[in-house]
């Protein structure tokens, strides 16, 4: 029987149509945007100005602050200007514009291909290069990296899980990302043990994958500290806490951090992007984006250079369909409608997905009808519909009191909702209420 | 016979349970007695008992305990009352009324469906706030008016409503008790309490957009573009500008109507005033030169302004 987590989780159709495409590497694009707030935590303060000429890894915005990142120049080129632009919701955020010449890549970067396995290992060194090299969670919440590796005082973590579930339906990115980068991984992984002190590190990956299953367990077979754990498919496994319930069993408690129960959760990309960082020195600059959607001509998995406007992968794609009806940012659970394609491909941007016309309108909202199933597909074990409630008529010491913040805006919740009832806007809304009202407590 | 004695007794033991616990009860409500002052009934009752919390108390009775409490009425006003309300509510504690100008809610955006046109479709739920919380809005402008009424909703004196054909809320002056709940409602600031003066007359900047002007332009026709040529022509100094915007002080508004005439957008709004005069009899020309030489010095400033913004 295979290991999933316990509570809650809902059945998405897969509709994975890129899984067999290869990665290409994107043709460079004419000019790109970096903005230096790809992460979580203080914007990333710009060291460049306008005119200067910069090279494809070079450092042009240093992280501000303890949780936050560096940013690197994608491309080799002149910085335009240093402007606002808008990003994926429509708000503008602070960003370098570079023009793009050539591609010639700092000389400290190693761009060769070939696979170096030897590393020393002094977990301080590695954790500086992860920070130096502005390395943050590709699984879509962008956390600095090198945060992680440094639990908070007086906790230990003993286990190391690398999230290879990709349970996003359509998106195939860290899918490909295992099939052909898998030797990359494997070390990226013992790298990130040596950084964090562990003895074990699990790879899980979803039953829906078995050929990546297979080319991980014959890569580590020789190597016991690592483990392949295949998982039976149910999203929204990939969440942290679902992960760590599914692999080892353990349940993080409410606010509480995955250290808390000795587990550090990895995406298999972050693992390549360690990879690239400590052994090729080389900046987090690049990425792989699934492209896709039903009636894309050609879903692919391209890997691109973060700043690319979102605009050059659709039209590398095939182009726009005619029928289209919204522009996601990542996977249609969790992702997020654009409000223009001029958008760039940023450090957390796992696909673009484009949702024909006919699925993309919501349908109308009925009343609901106490059925129950948001409470029984809540993988955080909430009550969706009274917190939908609560924060529609703005009570926000009941929604806090029922743990809003413990929703992780997965959507099973609206997904299974036969009525379509609103319930993920309304929890997302009270969400950034509660919070506010917390930290404003706090100070 | 039996009948009737079991009426009897049953009559004085519950006569006598009745008393002996009307006894102890009078007992116990001597010892706990808590004592309230009952000025603060009497400053209640002459409070209009909306309950809106527009003073910033929960509630009337709140307020009016606060009033009991306070030595001077300067932090305290009762917005729905207004000032007759605060001089009852003075004499009743001895104290000195403190009169205030009334107000009334403005809603400062102008991007009507003409102006402003649409560049996205938002399908979520019909709240500004929880669209707010998730984009910038339909329209080219982060700043404007998302038109899903949060502010109507708020409303408890039916005060505020929908024009369904500019899809901005319009406020109803005479409903209007300025008690500020569209204004906390509102996610995009845009609601603002003026001074309300005599026929309801208003001129303020019905723009919040503080994108530089030529962007601000882009996405909406009447945005303010920050020229400043209001501010220049303003006899009162009631004009101040900043983040590429102009705002009108109402306190120090004299309802010229200057700036009107010369905002280059329409950004500025005039409000139940007469129609003007037609100034065909006058010459002309000193009105041309001056405008020629605002024209230039704003021309002027915004290019250094310009330049500043982009060597940043």
């Amino acid at each position: 029987m295979l290991k999933t987590f316990k509570h809650g989780g809902v059945h998405p159709a897969e509709n994975k149509f890129s899984a067999g495409k290869a990665i290409q590497i994107l043709a460079l694009p004419k000019s790109v945007f970096i903005p230096v707030t790809q992460h979580l935590g203080a914007p990333a303060q710009v060291l460049v100005t306008k005119g200067d000429k910069v090279k494809a890894g070079q450092k042009i915005a240093q992280a501000g602050g303890f949780v936050s990142a560096n940013i690197h120049s994608s491309v080799s080129g002149t910085i335009k200007k240093i402007d606002l632009s808008p990003d994926a919701s429509g708000y503008p955020r602070q960003g370098i514009f570079i023009d793009v010449e050539g591609d010639e890549w700092d000389e400290s970067i190693d761009t060769g291909a070939d696979l170096i396995e030897a590393f020393s290992p002094d977990s301080k060194a590695i954790i500086d290069k992860i920070n130096a090299a502005g390395v943050v969670g590709m699984g879509g919440a962008t956390f600095p990296t090198h945060v992680k590796l440094v639990p908070p005082q007086g906790m230990k973590a003993d286990t190391l899980i690398i999230n290879g579930v990709e349970c996003e339906p359509y998106l195939t990115s860290d899918h490909r990302l295992m099939l052909e980068k898998g030797r990359e991984i494997i070390v990226g992984i013992r790298l990130l043990m040596c950084a964090l002190r562990v003895e074990k590190a699990y790879i899980g990956i979803e039953n829906n994958k078995p050929d990546a299953i297979e080319h991980l367990s014959r890569l580590t077979s020789s190597d016991a500290s690592i483990g392949v754990v295949p998982l039976k498919v149910k999203y929204p496994q990939g969440g942290e806490k679902q992960l760590i319930k599914a692999i080892t069993g353990r349940e993080v408690p409410s606010g509480a951090l995955p250290v808390a129960v000795g587990a550090v959760v990895s995406n298999v990309g972050t693992a390549f992007a360690v990879y690239e960082a400590v052994q090729k020195n080389k900046p987090l600059v690049e990425r792989v984006v699934t492209v896709t959607g039903k009636s894309v001509k050609n879903p692919s998995n391209f890997l691109v250079r973060i700043g690319t406007p979102v605009q050059d992968l659709i039209e590398a794609a095939g182009g726009l369909p005619e029928d289209t009806g919204k522009v996601i940012s990542g996977g249609p659970m969790m992702g997020k409608a654009v409000a223009s394609m001029d958008i760039p491909v940023t450090k957390g941007t796992s696909g673009v997905l484009l949702i024909p016309e006919n699925e993309a309108k919501r349908k109308q909202v009925q009343s609901c009808i106490r059925c129950g199933r948001c409470l029984e597909v809540c993988p955080m074990g909430l009550e969706p519909y009274y917190l939908m409630t609560v924060s529609e008529k703005q009570i926000w010491d009941k929604a806090e009191e029922h743990h809003i913040m413990d929703c992780m805006e997965c959507g099973s919740c609206a997904f299974t909702c036969p009525a379509d009832r609103p319930l993920l806007d309304y929890i997302r809304l009270g969400k950034g209420k509660v919070g506010k009202m917390i930290r404003e407590r706090k100070k | 016979m039996n009948m009737s004695m079991t009426i009897v007794y049953t009559v004085l033991t519950l006569s006598a349970i009745g008393t002996f616990s009307a006894v102890i009860l009078f007992f116990v409500a001597q010892k706990f007695k808590v004592y309230e002052d009952p000025r603060i009934d009497d400053v209640e009752h002459s409070l209009p008992g909306a309950n809106c919390g527009g003073c910033g108390h929960a509630g009337c009775r709140a307020f009016a305990e606060a009033c009991v409490k306070a030595n001077d009425l300067s932090d305290l006003f009762c917005p729905v009352g207004g000032n007759d309300t605060m001089s009852g509510v003075a004499a009743i504690l001895g104290l000195q009324p403190v009169q205030k100008a009334p107000r009334v809610a403005v809603v400062r955006c102008n991007g009507t469906c003409e102006f402003r046109p649409k560049t996205n479709y938002f399908d979520g739920v019909s709240s500004c706030a929880a669209e707010a919380s998730l984009y910038s809005g339909d329209t080219g402008c982060q700043y404007g008016c998302l038109g899903h009424g949060d502010c109507v909703t708020a409303c408890d004196f039916d005060a505020i409503h929908m024009n369904p054909l500019t899809g901005l809320p319009e406020v109803v002056d005479d409903k209007c008790v300025a008690c500020g709940a569209c204004v906390v409602a509102c996610p995009k600031s845009l609601i603002e309490l003026r001074r309300k003066v005599p026929k309801d007359r208003k001129i303020y900047v019905a723009c919040r957009n503080e994108d530089k002007g030529a962007v601000a332009k882009k996405s909406c026709e009447v945005a303010c573009i920050g020229c400043s040529k209001c501010f220049k022509v303003c006899p009162y100094e009631a004009i101040t500008m900043g983040n590429n915007l102009a705002f009108i002080d109402s306190d120090k508004c004299r309802l010229c109507r200057k700036c009107v005439e010369v905002c280059p957008t329409n950004s500025i709004i005039e409000l139940n005033f007469p129609p003007r005069k037609l100034k065909t009899d006058l010459p002309p020309k000193p009105v041309q030169e001056a405008e020629a030489t605002a024209l230039a010095k704003g021309v002027a400033m915004s290019e250094t302004e310009h330049t500043e913004n982009t060597e940043i």
